[in-house]
């Protein structure tokens, strides 16, 4: 008898592999700045940011793809791209 | 016997075969975009959803594109499903058409042969019907309205089975089969509850209770297992096609236990083979032949995928020559059936057999029994060699 094979994926945390090697940019939280408000962790598109208890966001650099979205949406600039390289 | 008498004899055409096949299988889902020679299908069918006579749902689409896509959706969800097109149709339908095979999708579809254009055109030509033999699908071409039934009613049992679960495609001639009026004779509806399994265990690949994604990008390693997973499965289909024919054949009283149809083979040196409507004027040309003395037959596969080889084989063991007929050709390469034929017979080291391949009918051009016994002659005077392409245009028109 032939099982037969679905191509269906459970939802499942870096199930595309380690995609946090794609990156040519990384982007750096600026804690002293940062007010807590989340629109990084609710704009990554992958998503790679969780909060921690008190509310700080914190980057999961494994799944990272340096897209700079949450830089650029960052209110108050605590937040800034870096190469990868130096 | 008294169900068999209490049966519904009506004079229908192939699309209304069709239709009558799917209100008998009670499809949930039918999404399709109006296209000759197709549309009558769905106008049956539309009617029977409008009068309370099938309880499903038309999905009103923008496109073909739309159509398969709203199937994939539907039958995703574990719907069963059922849709049609025809032509340009199909081939703005192509990209779909596969992600349902590569989805394990039980849909059903009817694809009406038509030309491919430039020039505008709305005759019979396979060319379209062709292109499915790569696709994962399992297909039929039927000769006449009554296959185009029965063969609808098996589909959506063969695609369901939990070891198959690839979608199947039923084909034949525009005009000549869609729209001319023969005799059908339909399944009591209990005969077709009885004999198709229930809608509701159709296993969904969507289910709110166990979210999964549909197509996610996979590793290389996992889409290779996918795809060998669709060749097992299409392999493995052969029996079960085998055994749902057996079973249909016991119901109806119409025989499915083969799929290559052949007509006064068993003795014949030489066999005609040619799929759909071309096939009643093959068999035609082998009685004229027969009483003329020639020991010819004629055969018609009815399934094209997965390809009947050793149906072939059995019936080509004691042949010297082979006459394919194909209503479609690979541009630059030759008829498209006759390479499915030549090469099962080479693969099974049937190679001694002489295969000449005619192309025939194209566009929609009259292929008659005339034509059959010409190209039938002059394979015998060896006037054809089997390393030519013949091109025939139509006796009828000489």
């Amino acid at each position: 008898m032939v099982e037969v094979l679905y191509p269906i994926a459970s939802p499942k945390e870096g199930s595309a592999g380690i995609t946090g090697n794609w990156r040519w940019q990384k982007p750096i939280i600026i804690y002293e700045k940062c007010t807590k408000c989340g629109l990084c962790w609710l704009y990554c598109p992958e998503p790679s940011f969780y909060l921690d208890e008190e509310g700080y966001p914190h980057i999961k650099y494994e799944w990272c793809k340096g897209c700079g979205i949450c830089v650029h949406e960052c209110p108050v600039d605590a937040m800034k791209l870096v190469s990868e390289y130096e | 016997m008294s169900r068999t008498l209490s049966r519904k004899k009506l004079v229908l055409t192939g699309n209304y075969a069709s239709a009558y096949a799917a209100l008998h299988s009670r499809v949930e889902i039918v999404a399709a975009y109006p296209i000759t020679p197709q549309t009558t299908i769905v106008e049956k069918l539309d009617e029977f959803i409008e009068t309370g006579k099938l309880d499903a749902i038309m999905v009103r689409v923008d496109s073909e594109h739309s159509a398969m896509g709203a199937s994939i959706g539907a039958s995703a969800a574990g719907a069963r499903t059922y849709t049609a097109t025809s032509s340009h149709g199909l081939f703005y339908m192509y990209e779909n058409i596969w992600w349902a095979a590569n989805a394990r999708l039980p849909i059903v579809a009817t694809y009406v042969t038509r030309t491919i254009a430039p020039p505008w055109n709305i005759w019979t030509d396979h060319q379209d019907f062709y292109t499915l033999r790569d696709a994962g699908w399992i297909i039929f071409m039927a000769k006449n309205a009554q296959e185009a039934y029965d063969l609808t009613i098996q589909a959506f049992k063969i695609a369901e089975d939990p070891e198959v679960r690839l979608p199947v495609g039923i084909a034949y001639d525009a005009f000549l089969i869609s729209h001319t009026a023969e005799p059908v004779e339909m399944l009591n509806q209990d005969e077709a509850d009885e004999f198709l399994p229930d809608p509701r265990n159709i296993l969904p690949l969507l289910d709110p209770e166990h979210p999964y994604s549909v197509g996610n990008l996979p590793t290389a390693e996992q889409h290779y297992l996918l795809r060998k997973n669709m060749w097992d499965c299409m392999e493995a289909s052969k029996k079960k096609i085998y055994d749902i024919g057996g079973e249909y054949t016991e119901l109806s009283g119409r025989n499915y236990l083969k799929f290559i149809d052949c007509y006064k083979c068993e003795d014949a040196d030489t066999l005609l083979v040619s799929i759909g409507a071309m096939a009643g004027e093959g068999m035609n040309a082998v009685d004229i032949l027969r009483k003329e003395g020639y020991k010819v037959g004629h055969m018609a596969p009815r399934l094209i995928r997965p390809f009947p080889e050793e149906e072939l084989i059995e019936i080509s063991k004691n042949v010297g020559k082979i006459v394919v007929l194909s209503r479609g050709m690979s541009t630059g390469k030759g008829g498209i059936l006759k390479d499915d034929i030549t090469s099962a017979l080479y693969k099974h080291k049937l190679r001694d057999i002489e295969v000449y391949d005619v192309i025939a009918g194209l566009a929609g051009m009259e292929v008659s029994d005339l034509d059959f016994i010409k190209v039938y002659k002059d394979v015998e005077a060896g006037k054809i060699d089997s390393k030519d392409v013949r091109f025939i245009r139509g006796e009828k028109y000489v």
